[in-house]
């Protein structure tokens, strides 16, 4: 690890202002910037500790939905009684990533922002745009089988490694930003930035901003949600790829549908296009597999990752159908 | 003053480890686990990957199993930490550990530090809710998510398990139901 200052900062007040100093990063729980910064990948000037700020709420938004402040730990996320009676995809996705340990650390912002497990990102000698701008993509020749085959460009592959963020993304979820003169507020999805030919632009976020907090919509009686993640062992590893889909139900009739995917692609994806064959409709397995086909549609594979095109449509399918028959508390 | 000295100055910090406070000019760059070994010399907590992949290090952050190589030194100023050294009330031994030597539940050894953190925290959990809830039992699955973050390369994990069982069963937060070998 290479030294660094650091502060411990009680105020937001302070942590914007430290921030917008080149070189700062934020540490919240730090499972994954200790990581970066031992790896030497992230070597900060300063690192500022906000786990001293008053972000550990979870509490119902007046316009109903709950708000989740950005520190609050990934494990009491996950097993607070609101959020496993009203949105188990996302209870289900955070305890399906890391271990336990890692999950009483890690916060709800960090997550969010945790960098990508590309081998080639991570061993911090291959050419790599994201790490190294302008030095190019090591996947783009080299062995490719863990990384992205939807929001890719040729100069970044590197998935999103998130669970959390995909159940996010399918709950519609907004990410407070605090900070800068304005308080802003960006759904998920336009949080994250596709590669294009900067793949070390990630997000929305800018200096002296800080997530302070994720809103979770409410979600209509009678939705139903899955989230369906498959991996190279049954535990403590990262999506090979994952579902998460909610499905607003009336009576037998899906009215509206949100489909998400990880492991496959650049960030939190969402597919409109294969969501919207499912509004207003009946399920059905037929419709399920066409909506699964659609989803992977603009799906750019090569060689050692080929098998994830196939591998997600049967994913989206079977998470649909575990969806469709699985009723709100 | 050169940068890299500005940025590594050490400073006083006090840190709580098994209930004694110790006062210790640390430097922002040392993980909590450099920190317990290496200048603590509390050297049971282990240091494996370093990378969050083991568990081998894992110790309790106010109560509650976090990764020492994940953890900067000076994050858990007023946090009490428990490690290894901790369990043992002098020279009794924690029940956890006593079942483990029973049933031989180590081999080499590395991983049971962590795992024997790890346990305490979830036995002592059980217990706190059964206060509210006289029914609460451990069941295997409970203890084997508990675990997950934990690799051992020796044992196989049954032995383990085993043993956090029957620590369970001798505190009344275990029943047992199957023979213990069945599902080898
Ligand atoms: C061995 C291992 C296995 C894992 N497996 C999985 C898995 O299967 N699935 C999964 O989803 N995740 C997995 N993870 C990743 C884990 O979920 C993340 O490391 C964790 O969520 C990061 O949260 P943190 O609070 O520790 O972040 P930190 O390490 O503190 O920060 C991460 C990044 O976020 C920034 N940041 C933190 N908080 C804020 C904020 N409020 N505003 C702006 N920026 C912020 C930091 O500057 C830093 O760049 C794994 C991690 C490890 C080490
Ligand atoms: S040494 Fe900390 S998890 Fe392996
Ligand atoms: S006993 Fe050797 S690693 Fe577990």
């Amino acid at each position: 690890m290479k030294p660094f200052r650091y502060h411990r900062i009680k105020t937001l007040q302070e942590a914007s202002h430290l921030t917008q100093e080149p070189g700062a990063v934020i540490l919240a729980g730090g499972t994954n910037l200790i990581d970066m910064m031992r790896l030497e990948i992230m070597n900060p000037a300063a690192v500022v500790d906000i786990q001293s700020l008053p972000l550990n709420q979870i509490e119902t938004l007046p316009s109903g939905g709950f708000r989740i402040g950005s520190l609050v730990r990934n494990s009491d996320l996950a097993f607070h009684p609101s959020i496993q009676k009203e949105y188990p995809v996302l209870s289900q996705a955070i305890l399906s990533g890391a271990s336990p340990q890692i999950r009483n650390q890690a916060t709800v912002g960090g997550n969010l922002m945790q960098r990508t497990r590309c081998t080639y990102f991570r061993d911090g000698i291959s050419p790599c745009s994201k790490r190294n701008p302008g030095t190019g993509c090591s996947a783009e020749h080299g062995y490719h089988r863990s990384h992205a085959v939807l929001g890719i460009s040729d100069s970044c592959s590197a998935t999103h490694p998130s669970d959390m963020c995909v159940a996010l993304a399918a709950l519609d979820a907004q990410i407070v930003l605090e900070g800068k003169k304005e308080k802003r507020t960006v759904p998920i999805t336009e949080f994250y930035l596709l590669p294009q030919n900067t793949p070390w632009k990630e997000t929305a976020l800018e200096p002296a901003e800080i997530i302070t907090a994720v809103d979770l919509p409410e979600l209509p009686e009678g939705t139903r949600t899955c989230y369906l993640k498959v991996r190279d062992r049954s535990s403590y590893e990262f999506a090979l790829v994952s579902a998460a889909v909610v499905l607003e139900f009336n009576q037998n009739q899906i009215q509206k549908a949100r489909i998400a995917l990880g492991g496959i692609a650049v960030k939190p994806w969402r597919v409109p296009e294969a969501e919207k064959l499912l509004h207003h409709s009946t399920p059905s397995k037929k419709l399920f597999q066409t909506c699964a086909e659609t989803a992977l549609k603009g799906a750019k594979p090569k060689k050692d990752n080929e098998f994830k095109v196939e591998l997600a449509k049967r994913v989206i399918l079977h998470a649909l159908s575990l969806a469709s028959k699985t009723k709100k508390e | 003053m050169p940068i890299n000295a500005e940025r590594s100055r050490k400073k006083l910090t006090s840190l709580k480890v098994n209930g004694r406070v110790y006062e210790k000019a640390l430097s922002p760059i040392s993980t909590l686990l450099e920190i317990l070994r290496e200048d603590l010399g509390l050297t049971g907590t282990k240091h494996g990957c370093e990378l969050g992949e083991c568990g081998a290090c894992a110790v309790l952050l106010n109560d509650v199993p976090v990764l020492s190589c994940l953890t900067l030194a000076v994050e858990c100023e007023g946090k009490e930490i428990t490690t290894i050294e901790g369990l043992a009330d002098g020279n009794r031994l924690h029940p956890l550990q006593t079942a483990f030597a029973e049933l031989g539940a180590a081999q080499c050894g590395y991983c049971t530090s962590g795992i024997l953190c790890v346990a305490k925290s979830l036995l002592d959990k059980a217990a706190q809710e059964k206060k509210s809830n006289p029914g609460r039992e451990l069941s295997r699955a409970e203890i084997k998510e508990a675990l997950s973050g934990n690799i051992c390369r020796c044992t196989g994990y049954l032995k383990i398990i085993e043993a956090i069982e029957l620590t369970a069963e001798r505190l009344n937060l275990f029943h047992r139901c199957e023979p213990v070998r069945e599902d080898r």
